[in-house]
């Protein structure tokens, strides 16, 4: 069988199974569609967080980032981890004793605000459609390069899938096809990633392997040889990194489809405890991406930098095809040369390759390329799946049951439910086939804007008593007109000035969010200061979420 | 009624000394260890990487996991402790 019979077949597979689960968890019950009925244990709980937090661009494109990046590559690996431990210590246990639907109806209740209630969905919709639309283009993408279908058709195909899931089952049919979805894209991200590190080191471990002595020396050199900076050495200043790790840490802890997915599970122990677990599930795939990365640029560098171009192995003519690599022989010599001055280097390299590539560069198996294409896919629906979700909660139970119509009946809540996410899923569609221009940025937006709106609004909510509905609103309001203002400043407004000379003390727009975050707290805490303190109740409900029973 | 009880203070109060504790180690090893003392760590070594190196971009995550492990036990033993555990 050859590689398109494979990746037919297993992409086909897996498939078949999503659908399967999803015939056989139909929700039944707003609260089914909402939060799975709340009964879902904490491991199932961890797997299926695990595969909506990993996007189709953890899977591709993040160990290729990281290989360019070199040591600067852990703003990623820390930012997109270390705030599971803000969310298991500081916010899941309490959220999920106050036991409600949606961030946005916390939000609400706990600032007896119409307003702040508003301003929650307004955020939660803005932030999950911009983190959607990429999600749909991710699933187009892996379907025009593994399967030689269009962009478009792979998107609509995607869109079909999600639609029959989301749609019929709500989370209780996302949960579980997330575990599915879990499975497949860390087998598929493990099996490359360990034949590499046993053809590079002798170790099965790719954590361990790619700490074998004189290997990420090696690279080093090989960096420095060729005019790029050490592997190991940092590029960025330190404070930008500071706050593109903490702007991403906080984003995670921020984010409404992430949250969300601790409000599933039986009891508050339940929701520490697999927060644990997603992060270890998670972390098996991130500790993994770096290897990947010191492993794929070494090889890469040795193979083809002075090769000559006739004797290129296989798989660089293959994915040459593709123009995910690149060769213009400037001096006409045969040679390829490989270096960091644009203006003698003859060579272009996407940095997907990095990982779509390694199956073959390890000369491992037709069926390894046929999972990578399906881990692909996993790794892009389970997130859009999550976010859909989000949306249609949003819509049909903070905007229509919370304000439009509060007196329709639970069946009819359901039913908007669904229209919802159905509605979500051709517009997210849309905008998978036809990309806003702004999408590559917005990634950047979504995280910069949960943090410094949802976290400290969340945050404040439970650790301080006397934080009122004025200043937790003057607080978001301050931390996102902040954040958005700086990102658009230097993305439209001003977008010659978008370097390091040019932002405020060197942060750029990716770690602004942390600003944000502290705009908002300084604002939250001087209003509420010069007014009055919350009601009664409202300090006895938060004494209530503080403890567990 | 409008005030908590001793007893529901007195586990308030041990919970956010956790708290303290776990997140001053969370930010040690991935703020410090990871980005602030990043150059001054990679003298050492710890096997084929260089010690800041590795916090960077395996250390910490790793303490990340451990960090909400220790919680989860620390957390089950107090809410038995102070009787607010739910089952």
């Amino acid at each position: 069988m050859d590689i398109q019979a494979w990746t037919f077949l297993i992409v086909g597979l897996s498939f078949a199974l999503y659908i399967g689960i999803a015939i056989r968890s139909r929700a039944g019950s707003t609260h089914e569609f909402y939060v799975a009925g709340g009964g879902v244990s904490p491991l199932a709980n961890g797997m299926a967080t695990a595969a909506d937090w990993m996007s189709a661009a953890s899977f591709i494109s993040m160990a290729g980032l990281i290989s360019f990046m070199g040591r600067d590559g852990a703003v990623y690996l820390m930012g997109w981890t270390g705030g599971y431990v803000l969310l298991a210590l500081l916010l899941a246990p309490y959220l999920r004793k106050f036991g409600k639907f949606t961030v946005p109806a916390f939000v609400g209740d706990r600032y007896y605000s119409h307003t702040a209630r508003m301003v929650a969905v307004v955020c939660a919709l803005f932030i999950s459609f911009i983190y959607v639309a990429g999600q749909m283009r991710g699933v187009g993408i892996v379907f025009s390069r593994f399967l030689n279908v269009d962009i478009e058709i792979g998107v609509v195909i995607g869109m079909v899938i999600v639609f029959l899931y989301a749609v019929m089952g709500g989370m209780k049919g996302i949960t579980y096809t997330q575990v599915a979805q879990y499975c497949v894209l860390i087998f598929a991200y493990m099996v490359p990633a360990i034949f590499i590190s046993i053809m590079l080191t002798d170790n099965p471990v790719p954590q361990i392997g790619f700490g074998s002595p004189g290997l990420i020396d090696k690279l080093d050199g090989l960096s420095v040889e060729l005019g790029f900076a050490a592997y190991t050495s940092g590029q960025r200043h330190w404070l930008d990194v500071f706050a593109i790790t903490a702007a991403l840490m906080l984003g995670t802890a921020g984010l409404p489809h992430v949250i969300v997915r601790f409000f599933t599970v039986p009891k508050v122990r339940d929701a520490r405890i697999s927060a644990g677990y997603a992060l270890l599930f998670i972390a098996v795939l991130y500790t993994t991406a770096p290897a990947v990365a010191v492993f794929a640029r070494t090889n890469l560098i040795e193979t083809v930098s002075g090769m000559r171009y006739d004797q290129a192995p296989a798989w660089f003519t293959n994915w040459e095809k593709t123009r995910l690599i690149q060769f213009t022989d400037k001096d006409d010599d045969g040679i390829v040369r490989y270096t960091a001055d644009p203006a003698t280097n003859e060579l272009q390299i996407d940095r997907d390759i990095m990982v779509l590539a390694n199956p073959e560069i390890a000369a491992l198996p037709a069926w390894v390329i046929g999972l990578v294409a399906a881990g692909g896919l996993a790794a892009a629906l389970s997130t859009a799946a999550g976010l859909l979700l989000v949306i249609s909660t949003s819509v049909s139970h903070d905007l229509i049951k919370g304000t439009i119509r509060p007196g329709i009946s639970e069946k009819a809540e359901l039913r908007w439910a669904r229209v919802a996410a159905g509605g979500a899923v051709i517009l997210a569609g849309y905008f998978g086939v036809n990309p806003p221009g702004f999408v590559a940025q917005t990634v950047a937006f979504a995280f910069g804007l949960a943090a410094a709106s949802f976290f400290p609004a969340i945050l404040l909510g439970i650790f301080s008593k006397r934080m009122n509905a004025e200043g937790a609103i003057s607080g978001m309001i301050a931390g996102l007109l902040f954040t958005a203002g700086y990102i658009i400043w230097f993305t439209y407004a001003d977008p010659t000035s978008n370097n390091p000379e040019g932002w405020w003390f060197g942060i750029s727009p990716e770690g602004i969010g942390f600003v944000g975050m502290l705009v908002n707290m300084a604002v939250a805490f001087a209003i509420s200061a010069k007014t009055p303190p919350p009601e009664p109740h409202i300090q006895e409900m938060v004494e209530r979420i503080r403890v567990p029973r | 009624m409008s005030h908590p009880t001793d007893n529901a203070r007195a586990y308030w109060r041990r919970n956010l000394t956790y708290l303290a504790i776990l997140l001053s180690i969370w930010f040690i090893a991935s703020f410090g260890a990871g980005i602030l003392f990043v150059d001054w760590l990679d003298q050492f070594r710890i096997g084929g990487f260089k010690l800041g190196f590795w916090f960077a971009q395996q250390g910490s995550i790793l303490t990340f996991v451990v960090l909400i492990f220790v919680y989860v036990r620390l957390m089950n033993k107090l809410d038995r402790r102070f009787d607010v555990h739910e089952d």
